[in-house]
């Protein structure tokens, strides 16, 4: 691997202001190892090289005027493509949008870039962030950095590909079900939903705008700290966004977890999950045991039915989200004889078939005469899943699962069974439903080298306590943080 | 058979707000085809809503008016369904919290009061406009379509009454009722012919005295209050017709077409049975408080039908107070009543001279050089004797044509009243004794020639004597 790349945001970003490197040379060798990678790999959509040169030049110069806006001052960074750029072509990894350059910057973006980080590119995705594989992406998959025989897992499949394969020294991705979760946890680095409305959704191409969320996407639990301070914050563009102060999420990472009550959700971490997984997962309770840490064994009985929820739920929302995608006004157009025709050949060439599936799923969940069995049902388990979690944080400060049931799994495997495919995001979707914080951090290999993600919960607005038990995690975690074998290594 | 018509009326205010309801765009009708949008309004990947609470203070400020119930929470939704000049292919709307419910608005016609139900005002955004090209401009025979997206996302206020108004008169007392009120509350142009206020009937017959309702039609199409009333004439006939013929009538949409002077039926909507509406979870419910709400409350004007009944209190008639108040005269005659104008004297001059000239002229009030302080002179001008009342229409239609003050044009017209009465004597001695047998009925107490003999003297000195003192003269002198 190249000689910047394997770095943390936060080793370089001292680097940086030591003078030992330049965010030009970062970039370069960044750049470099996309090259000899992204063949196989295809992490990225769109590598946006002019841009992210003059955003390291400007980070330079920056620095030479001693300006300094931040950590991510000069530090490359790879963005899911479903967050709009300015003029660079955005398609949320879909057909209908190929060619689509937005006049604006999600608000994410600009805050990323008023900070001084460098945007290398637009990661791969499933298309619209459905999926768990990066399969459903109509530009092709992404690959798996440890074994490119494998899925990175999805959706945010190629921010997690190009952070663990020293494309990017971080990424933005999102999560809507366990979609920054899960694939961190499948390409082993770090991944981060933050509470609900804390990352601001203007300017993130909607899939289901009440369970969306921005995340980061890094090497380290610290790397995470320095880019949710970053973007997150209240933005008047997005009436779901947080007003009040936001908590300081760095404030616990070295105090470790000595007296820290964590619960271990009952649900999610025995049936059905793999063997090998759950065998990391009780080696890493072994050891958060051994630093103190009170393990309390909790039950969330609703979320059994968290998983038909999610899938009532957000394709109820992607089905008005999507209704935009139409061929009038922007995007790619099939013509038609009729307004009707065209906006009917317009979706059924633009969309996937499981961007299909879902569309036709939700507009049948909202149908009238069936809203209230599904849709609205579905709205009253979310109801108690909150409910189950707040009752849970009455005697627990974190709750605690694998993240992903299996590690990485092979390209095609669950293409053609759509329900082993939702399975992925059994442990990740329940805090989706609740709004509340998750992280996954890798923890282990499995016996074919693949990485092991564990996953921490906590209550809204409790990132602290979530980076502090995460670190500590960390800490006691025998795992080599990057790929030792694989592709471009 | 008798039957009674039963109707009700959906209305669509569009509100003045500067800006839009979900973006800082402006709100102003007209510019350019598509200057007015953003990402929000057009819809563009990533955009989000924020709502518009200056939109929110009127549509409390509406419903208060109607005397609704005002929700302490309220939720959007999305209302799905597609259509070219819909940016998002939903609308993002009220279902079942609107803001306000349950309110009503009393209505008067050839002085028969009723009250109408006012099931509820909602929220929502406007659409784009669609321009069809070729063909006869419909979309079906069209070559293609222009769209412009600068009304998208305009803040719209629906508002649904019950079905209790029974007869077209009573439809069209409604709606005016309406305009005037927002126009009152400053909330909106309420311009028809600018499509900022627009409304749709829904109507049915049944046998008089029936309990229940029959099949309704919904028209469209109706752009002014007399086409409303027409189409709701028409309807009532053709729906007679059918019934009367042993038919039954079928639940559709129907078209007025006001060149022809019929309603027609439109192509049904596949898809506007089922409107999938859920919750906007883009959005937060509304939460109005007591303090907002009593804000919003405290600071309404004056309403229209509070003023009339203030104005008739005044000594002003029923029907003339609200030909001032719904003729936009209600400033201009407090002004000319706080000014010391009789309120029964200035009232009848702008019921009659200043509207009919208005009408002939095209204008308003406000485009005249008429103010209230114009009228508080001139009716001074008649109390003084200075200005007989015959000659004061006179003058007011001098002023109103810019000609200057009232005394001015009293002047300036030779319209000032005869004070000389040793003059006015010698014309009422004169015309005496040119009618002799006349004088003789008047000195035998016969009051029936009176009014022919003033006529006279009126003529003789034009229309300055004061009729009083005329009146007078000839009982005395004959």
């Amino acid at each position: 691997m190249g000689s910047h790349v394997d770095l943390s945001i936060r080793a370089a970003a001292d680097a940086l202001r030591a003078g030992t490197l330049t965010a030009a040379a970062l970039l370069d060798a960044v750049l470099d190892q996309a090259a000899r990678t992204e063949a196989e790999l295809h992490s990225y959509l769109t590598i946006d090289r002019k841009g992210a040169k003059a955003a390291a030049a400007a980070a330079d110069e920056a620095f030479s005027r001693g300006e300094d806006h931040g950590p991510l001052q000069g530090i490359p960074i790879a963005v899911k493509d479903n967050m709009v750029t300015n003029g660079v072509e955005t398609t949320a990894g879909s057909q209908v949008l190929s060619g689509y350059l937005p006049p604006y910057d999600a608000t994410a973006i600009a805050k990323l870039r008023s900070s001084g980080a460098v945007i290398v590119g637009k990661a791969n995705l499933d298309e619209f962030a459905m999926g768990s594989s990066t399969e459903n992406s109509s530009y092709g998959p992404t690959r798996n950095p440890w074994n490119t025989d494998r899925v990175p897992g999805g959706s945010s499949g190629g921010s997690a590909a190009a952070v663990a394969a020293g494309s990017a020294l971080g990424a933005l991705g999102s999560d809507t079900g366990g979609s920054i979760r899960q694939p961190a946890s499948l390409c082993g680095v770090v991944g981060m939903k933050p509470t609900y409305g804390l990352v601001s959704r203007y300017g993130l191409i909607a899939f289901a705008s009440s369970l969306d969320q921005i995340g980061p996407i890094t090497r380290t639990v610290d790397d995470a700290v320095i880019v949710l301070e970053t973007i997150a914050g209240h933005d008047p563009l997005d009436a779901t966004s947080y007003r009040g102060d936001l908590p300081e999420f760095g404030a616990g990472l070295d105090r470790g977890v000595e007296g820290v009550r964590v619960g271990v959700v009952r649900e999610l971490s025995g049936e059905g999950i793999d063997a090998e997984v759950l065998e990391e997962f009780e080696r890493t309770l072994d050891r958060l045991r051994g630093a103190g840490a009170e393990i309390i064994d909790v039950s969330l009985p609703s979320t059994s039915y968290a998983l038909s929820c999610y899938y009532l739920i957000a394709p109820a929302e992607c089905s008005a989200n999507l209704a935009r995608f139409d061929g009038v006004r922007y995007g790619n157009r099939v013509d038609g004889s009729t307004v009707e025709e065209m906006m009917g050949r317009t979706r059924r060439s633009g969309f996937g078939p499981e961007v299909t599936r879902r569309v036709l799923l939700g507009t049948y969940a909202l149908s009238a005469g069936y809203y209230d069995a599904f849709y609205g049902q579905a709205q009253r388990v979310r109801t108690l899943v909150s409910r189950d979690f707040a009752t849970a944080y009455e005697q627990v400060d974190v709750l605690v699962s694998p993240t992903s049931p299996t590690t990485a799994f092979e390209l095609g495997a669950r293409t053609q069974d759509p329900l082993s495919m939702y399975m992925s995001d059994i442990c990740t979707i329940p805090s989706n439903l609740s709004g509340e914080p998750s992280i996954s951090v890798p923890v282990g290999v499995d016996g074919g080298g693949l990485p092991i993600g564990f996953q921490v919960m906590a209550p809204a607005l409790g990132e602290a306590t979530l980076f502090q038990v995460a670190a500590e995690i960390e800490r006691l975690s025998v795992f080599e943080r990057l790929p030792s074998e694989g592709v471009g290594v | 058979m008798t039957y009674e018509a039963v109707i009700g009326i959906e209305t669509h205010v569009e509100l003045k707000t500067r800006s839009k309801m979900f973006c800082g765009c402006s709100a102003e009708f007209g510019g350019e085809p598509n200057t007015h949008v953003c990402p929000v309004c057009l819809g563009l990947p990533g955009s989000l809503p924020v709502p518009n609470e200056q939109a929110i203070d009127w549509i409390i400020a509406i419903g208060l008016a109607l005397d609704s119930t005002i929700a302490g929470h309220s939720v959007f939704h999305r209302k799905n369904y597609f259509y070219a000049d819909m940016p998002k292919n939903y609308q993002i709307s009220q279902f079942d919290i609107p803001i306000c419910s349950n309110g009503r608005l009393e209505v008067e016609v050839d002085g028969e009061q009723a009250t109408i139900g006012v099931t509820r005002v909602h929220m929502e955004e406007d659409t784009g406009k669609s321009t069809h090209m070729g063909g006869d401009g419909r979309i079906q025979s069209a070559d293609y379509t222009l769209l412009d997206f600068n009304r998208a996302g305009v803040p719209l206020v629906e508002i649904v009454s019950e079905p209790d108004m029974r007869s077209p008169a009573q439809a069209r007392a409604y709606v005016q009722e309406l305009r005037e009120i927002v126009a009152r509350l400053g909330v909106s142009d309420a311009k028809l012919e600018e499509g900022s206020m627009r409304f749709d009937a829904n109507i049915s017959l049944r046998n008089e005295g029936a309990e229940e309702l029959g099949v309704k039609v919904e028209i469209k199409n109706m752009n002014s209050f007399r086409s409303l009333e027409r189409a709701l004439a028409f309807e009532i006939e053709r729906q007679q017709n059918v019934l009367d013929q042993g038919g039954q009538v079928q639940q559709e949409t129907r078209h007025w077409d006001e060149g022809a002077g019929i309603t027609h039926s439109m192509r049904s909507k596949e898809e506007s049975s089922d409107y999938r509406y859920f919750t906007e979870p883009d959005l937060v419910p509304i939460e109005i408080s007591d303090e907002w709400r009593e804000r919003i409350r405290s600071g309404l004007p004056e309403l229209p039908g509070q003023r009339k009944g203030r104005y008739v209190e005044m000594g002003v008639d029923p029907v003339t107070a609200a030909t001032i108040v719904g003729g936009g005269l209600g400033d201009i005659f407090e002004a000319a009543v706080s000014g010391g104008g009789s309120a029964r004297t200035v009232s009848n001059w702008l019921v009659g001279e200043v509207t009919a000239y208005l009408r002939r002229e095209g204008t308003s009030v406000g485009d005249t050089p008429l103010t209230g302080g114009a009228l508080a002179e001139l009716a001074r001008l008649v109390e003084d004797g200075d200005v007989s009342s015959n000659a004061a229409k006179q003058v007011l239609e001098g002023v109103l044509a810019g000609e200057g003050a009232p005394r001015d044009v009293a002047v300036a017209r030779d319209l000032l009243a005869m004070k000389d009465t040793g003059a006015l004597e010698a014309i009422v001695d004169e015309i005496l004794a040119d009618h002799p047998d006349e004088a003789a009925r008047l000195k035998d107490g016969d009051m029936k020639v009176l009014g022919y003999l003033m006529g006279m003297v009126m003529r003789e000195t034009g229309g300055k004597a004061d009729p009083k003192t005329a009146n007078e003269m000839l009982r005395t002198r004959a």
